[in-house]
């Protein structure tokens, strides 16, 4: 689960990072009111979404005057921003972050993720902060430095400090530096983080060292114990389709193509989506109905699929192993009628009774397209969504 | 013989009292050596209790002492199961099989920590995978018995039902399976691909092994370049997720591509350096393992 940055700022300000003063305002006369609260000569008008990469994409802008911050606010408030991460389609703009200016002499990167080789909290920074990080990486490797944290420890205060001379920090700020690492570890622990990134993390010119932005995720397998970060949740930025599905426990990911899919088991459907790709076709979603394939979860997953406006046909792919597919063609058949389907259905069904299930589906009066394997299914479902361009 | 289970493995149900374990533990018990090997079950405050003539124990230590068992499968809901996994580690079980899928990222760093720190003897495989079976011997875990068949392929995936799928396609063309191993879809978890296919090298039951991946981490590609060197049997290989986008968590908690890591178009190309004959249509698993056999 992500977070905006303003909502990141505010837990790990908790934690003791410091962070510049700022205000999140909804609207343009909030912002300026923010910024007349804020005082100063110079701010800061941030676009708060989900996605990365927003200063490349235009939505972080510098205001010099209070008439400045309410025309880059009203100009980047409500604007489909589009950065690296959002898709061709961009993300509207909701909430802005208005922020005291800052005067920078140093520009650093720090991330936490957990490191699956080690099985370890990864605390990794860089003196190359302000940057895209993936190209720092790709690049210039040896400007990466890395500690993978013993968890009963935690972040010592030697690691701390050797980041920080590693990343370039002066003498006078590094306490500074070593409490601030120290307390992004403790806030990615506490909270069942996937991901805390500041970048950039700065040095200013008094040497004061600050989190200009921040970035943090959540493990939502862990959220069943953080209530206060569900209550941070913004489905504003979600797919409106993942949202709906997560209702129905259906596990679903809206793509680009024009075939829907609808698959037992993430890997099956992963394989299921390949398959499709390799004979020609597009995949227009990733749907993981789970094991308990149920006539109501079936018939929700028709529904969302046929949300899409792209879709042009529907592929179901179940290995029925405890499930059995006498009741998933019962299922299937419901749902198609239910939601009055007239794109074109290949099922494919393979495990315990399914020779049952082909029965019913083929009695059931419904134009439904049979497949032995997947293999046949997904050249039959590519055929039958060309032959209704 | 086979890898990791077999007919004389006696096992403790964690989790056996609970609608999933009570299902699973039924079906297990079914099929082939099951009602001989499922000796012992365990809940905290139902000890001395039964469910359908299988003992339940306080502890895995007393159930493991009363039984002489040495594998667990744990059913426990995910806020426990970490602390399923560190109990049978603590009574040093040899093999610990945890089905539960949603268990926190951390919980599970502090086990594989512990487990690592202290050196447990424990092997664990999962969490959230379908578990391990050999055919006709014993079925420890969620997948359904029937479409194995005993034979000489050894099957290893990150995936549960695209493993039943891969199984299916090995029995339908005749080729039974030596053992069939979940390793499940989680990032921080036990067994990986090296370690299953380490075991099946030294299995001499196993002639050629099917190994299923899919996007996230780098664990196939470890798998694949020790195979280059040691592995003295052919290994086929498919990855789910030639399609899937960067960043999008694809159901299993690990299968995500991150900072531009873990495609399956970088992991096929990996394992084909490798010598690993791959596939990019998943219906040709069976096929293709086929096509390696001697």
């Amino acid at each position: 689960m992500k977070i905006h940055e303003y909502q990141a700022k505010q837990l790990l300000r908790g934690f003791g990072v410091t962070t510049l003063r700022s205000v999140a305002c909804f609207s343009v006369d909030e912002a300026v009111k923010a910024a007349g609260d804020l005082g100063g000569s110079v701010w800061v008008v941030k676009a708060q979404i989900h996605a990365g990469g927003r200063g490349k994409g235009g939505g972080v802008k510098i205001a010099r005057s209070i008439d400045e911050v309410r025309d880059l606010s009203s100009n980047i408030l409500g604007m489909q921003l589009k950065t690296h991460q959002t898709g061709a389609e961009g993300q509207k703009v909701r909430r802005l972050l208005i922020e005291e200016g800052a005067d920078i002499s140093k520009e650093l990167y720090v991330g936490i993720v957990v490191d699956r080789g080690s099985q370890r909290v990864c605390v990794m920074v860089s003196p190359d902060g302000g940057m895209d990080i993936e190209e720092v990486a790709a690049k210039t490797p040896e400007r990466i430095h890395k500690v993978y944290v013993d968890p009963d420890a935690g972040l010592t205060i030697q690691e701390a400090d050797g980041l920080s001379r590693k990343m370039g920090i002066a003498n006078a700020s590094l306490a500074q530096s070593a409490s601030m690492l120290q307390s992004l570890y403790k806030a990615f622990w506490a909270l069942d983080a996937s991901l805390v990134e500041i970048n950039p993390m700065i040095v200013t010119g008094d040497g004061d060292v600050i989190a200009l932005d921040a970035k943090m995720s959540f493990d939502e397998n862990a959220l069943f114990r953080h209530s206060e970060l569900v209550a941070l949740r913004d489905l504003e930025e979600e797919d409106p389709a993942e949202v709906e599905a997560s209702k129905h426990d259906l596990s679903y990911i809206s793509l680009d193509g024009d075939i829907g899919c609808l698959v037992n088991g993430a890997g099956l459907a992963m394989a299921t989506m390949d398959a499709i790709k390799l004979f020609g076709g597009e995949p227009a979603n990733f749907l993981d109905v789970g094991g308990g394939a149920t006539t109501e979860k079936v018939t929700e997953a028709f529904k969302l699929m046929l949300r899409n406006p792209n879709l042009k046909a529907i592929l179901v792919n179940i290995f029925g192993g405890i499930m059995r597919c006498d009741i998933i063609a019962t299922g299937v058949v419901e749902a198609a009628r239910q939601v009055k389907l007239a794109v074109p259905l290949v099922v494919r069904m393979k495990g315990t009774n399914e020779d049952i299930g082909r029965k019913l589906l083929a009695e059931s009066g419904l134009p439904i397209i049979s497949a032995d394997n997947m293999g046949e299914a997904a050249q039959k479902i590519v055929a039958a969504t060309r032959s209704a361009d | 013989m086979a890898i990791l289970i077999d007919k004389h493995t006696k096992v403790i149900t964690q989790g056996i009292t609970g609608k999933t374990g009570r299902f699973h533990t039924r079906a297990c018990r079914e099929y082939a050596n099951g009602a001989e090997c499922f000796v012992a079950g365990v809940h905290p405050n139902k000890a001395g209790q039964d469910f359908e003539g299988i003992p339940i124990f306080a502890s895995v230590r007393d159930a493991k002492e009363a039984t002489g068992a040495t594998v667990s499968v744990i059913y426990v809901p995910p806020s426990g199961a970490a602390g399923a996994i560190q109990e049978a580690v603590d009574a040093d079980l040899d093999l610990v099989i945890c089905i539960t899928e949603g268990i926190p990222v951390r919980d599970m760093v502090k086990v594989r920590y512990r487990m690592q720190k202290e050196s447990r003897k424990t092997i664990l495989l999962g969490p959230n995978c379908p578990g391990v079976i050999t055919p006709d011997e014993l079925k420890i875990g969620i997948m359904p018995g029937h479409i194995h068949r005993s034979g000489s392929i050894g099957v290893v995936s990150r995936s549960g039902t695209l493993t039943y799928e891969a199984v299916a396609q090995l029995t339908e063309l005749g080729l039974g399976q030596s053992t069939a191993v979940g390793i499940g879809g989680d990032p921080v978890n036990g067994l990986k691909h090296i370690d299953v296919l380490q075991k099946f090298n030294d299995d001499p039951a196993t002639e050629a092994v099917v190994m299923i991946g899919e996007i996230g981490g780098t664990d196939e590609e470890t798998a694949a370049l020790w195979a280059k060197d040691n592995m003295n049997k052919p290994v086929v290989g498919f990855i789910a997720g030639v399609t899937a986008p960067a960043g999008k968590r694809m159901g299993h908690a690990g299968a995500i591509i991150s900072g531009g890591k873990g495609t399956a178009d970088e992991k096929l190309a990996v394992m084909q350096e490798c010598g690993i004959s791959v596939t990019r249509n998943p219906a040709d698993m069976g096929k293709l393992l086929k096509s390696v056999l001697k």
